[in-house]
């Protein structure tokens, strides 16, 4: 310890500067940490421009008929005689398995999370994360199986079907799927609503459903629908469970216990066999295009959905 | 059990732990219909727990356990059976605001909603009458639609007012209601409590020695979980008190 001293100077401590490395070492860490940033950008055009590379010449070939492709029923991409390729019933496929697979997986999902995140306990509550993180973990192919065999042949005994690979089989295994997901992230959502919020509400006298509906739901109400987009989007783009428990039928289905076909199971099926840079090579790839743009369209409308909300 | 009929509320030797740590050691005290009663204390000394467990509040925290008897109005609380409906009858103001994630009407008419009040015209009423109450109606009465966390922390404070008198309370508690407010608010707010006070009674936690000395008929101090001193104000307050730490710690030189 030095003296104080007498003449009342003041005595100041001097600290070590900083050394010019670690101020360099800083910069190079900002710089990769905004590379990794922008990385995902980059892999999202990437992606965009390779697949669309691939379906390009088509457009421009004189027999393509964008028309057809977007609104025909017909697909016929190997016939002898007339090739059509027309992928309305694909796309239907792929939104009508989709919407049946949400129709059973948000009441279940939300309710899941809701049952988690307020009524159970702490022990039960670690028990049912830890299982629904483990149905997360089944691979696809295993949902498939399951829907071509055990939920086939429950489908025919229950409702009398001809046969139990079809929309409605399709729809139980995605919403299967899709499940672990909205119960995790909307589990998150409402593990982030304030503590204080639920003791204000239950404080005024609310029940617990009504603290629930009238203030937990409000309040997480982006991360909720940010839940149930996401499994959305596990939906649409999941191939084969859909591949192997919708029947791969091309047709507009009439009810649930039709068979259809995705767009996603089409492209699994037929790229292993078109020749590579024919027609109908390409075509598969303009599919992939379409699919890159209802996912698009999901997340920008969602996107938009919640910046309306939060404006509100 | 024979309660008197002035007694709105009367505490018998009551317990509270969290886990294996006592923190209010065995307390009994009578408050009376349509008083100011309040009760002051250092930190630590067991105030706030204390409210909570008139309106069952203390039931959020993991691990507390109660003993002893509460009656309100000849009722046990820790018996009742609709916890919600005492909740009601028992309003409760946090010491610092918590605003609901909804519009300041809908913040206002919440608990009016759930206990079953549907009608627009009486709503609109009351809403507007609670929010007089609390001295918040001029500033907000042009933009009852925004959010009620958007609101300053001071009008946040009074909305959790206006919200707790919203469901029409025999009883209202204030915890230390005036820590995020402004002196002039605070003494606004203050006059419509006394006001309050000839329809229901008044329970206010305060660290603000005056603001007891002010607005209540009778004083309760507690410290480390027991009551040192209770009575008249006057009393309290005096040159003179039962109890030499009541002193001590009034005239600020506790320690």
């Amino acid at each position: 310890m030095t003296a104080i001293p007498a003449s009342g100077e003041r005595v100041r401590t001097r600290l070590p500067g900083r050394k010019p490395l670690v101020i360099l070492g800083e910069r190079a860490l900002e710089i990769l940490i905004r590379l990794s940033g922008f990385s995902a950008i980059f892999f999202v055009l990437a992606i965009f421009f390779f697949v669309f590379r691939e379906a390009a010449p088509v457009l421009f070939d004189a027999e393509f008929d964008a028309k057809e492709f977007l609104f025909s029923t017909e697909w016929y991409p190997t016939s002898e005689r007339n090739v059509r390729y027309g992928t309305w019933a694909l796309t239907f496929g792929s939104v009508a398995v989709t919407a049946l697979a949400m129709v059973i997986a948000v009441p279940f999902g939300l309710g899941a999370a809701i049952y988690i995140s307020e009524f159970s306990g702490k022990k039960q509550k670690e028990i049912l994360k830890i299982v629904i993180e483990l149905l997360a973990a089944i691979p696809s192919v295993v949902w498939g199986f399951i829907g071509l065999t055990v939920m086939s042949k429950l489908i025919v005994d229950l409702t009398g079907a001809p046969v139990g690979v079809n929309l409605l089989n399709g729809g139980i295994i995605l919403a299967l799927m899709s499940i672990p997901i909205i119960v995790s992230i909307g589990e998150d959502a409402l593990k982030a609503v304030p503590d204080s919020f639920r003791e204000a509400a239950e404080a005024l006298g609310a029940t617990k459903l009504q603290m629930i509906r009238r203030v937990l739901l409000p309040a997480a109400r982006n991360g909720l629908l940010a839940a149930v987009l996401l499994g959305v989007g596990r939906a649409v783009g999941e191939t084969m469970a859909v591949l192997m428990a919708t029947g791969h039928a091309v047709r507009i289905p009439h009810g649930p216990l039709d068979s259809v076909r995705t767009l996603t199971a089409n492209i699994a099926a037929e790229l292993g066999e078109a020749a590579a840079g024919s027609p109908h090579y390409r075509v598969l790839f303009l599919t992939g295009v379409l699919l890159f743009v209802i996912t698009f369209v999901v997340n920008l409308t969602a996107d938009m959905a919640i910046r309306g909300l939060r404006r509100k | 059990m024979s309660a008197p009929s002035d007694k709105t509320i009367v505490v018998q030797d009551l317990r509270l732990a969290y886990g294996t740590r006592e923190v209010i050691h065995g307390i009994s005290f009578e408050v009376g219909r349509n008083e100011i009663f309040a009760i002051i204390g250092p930190a630590q000394s067991g105030k706030s727990s204390l409210l909570r467990c008139l309106n069952r509040t203390i039931d959020f925290v993991a691990g507390a356990t109660m003993t002893g008897t509460i009656l309100f109005e000849g009722e046990n609380v820790r018996k009742t059976r609709d916890v919600f409906a005492l909740r009601r009858k028992i309003g409760m103001v946090a010491p610092l605001p918590v605003g609901l994630p909804l519009t300041i009407y809908d913040n206002v008419a919440f608990a009016p909603r759930c206990a079953g009040m549907h009608d627009k015209h009486e709503l609109d009423g009351l809403v507007e009458r609670c929010l007089r109450q609390a001295a918040l109606w001029d500033e907000v009465k042009d933009r009852l639609g925004s959010l009620g966390t958007a609101l300053s922390g001071g009008q946040q404070q009074r909305l959790t007012i206006a919200r707790a008198l919203s469901h029409q309370p025999d009883v209202l508690c204030l915890d230390e209601f005036s820590i995020a407010i402004d002196p002039v608010t605070t003494m606004r707010i203050e006059d419509v409590l006394k006001e309050l006070s000839r329809e229901i009674t008044i329970v206010l936690v305060t660290n603000l020695v005056q603001q007891a000395r002010r607005l209540a008929r009778r004083t309760m101090f507690m410290w480390k979980g027991e009551i040192v001193e209770l009575g008249a104000t006057e009393v309290v307050f005096s040159e003179a008190p039962a109890d030499r730490r009541t002193y001590d710690y009034v005239h600020g030189i506790f320690g």
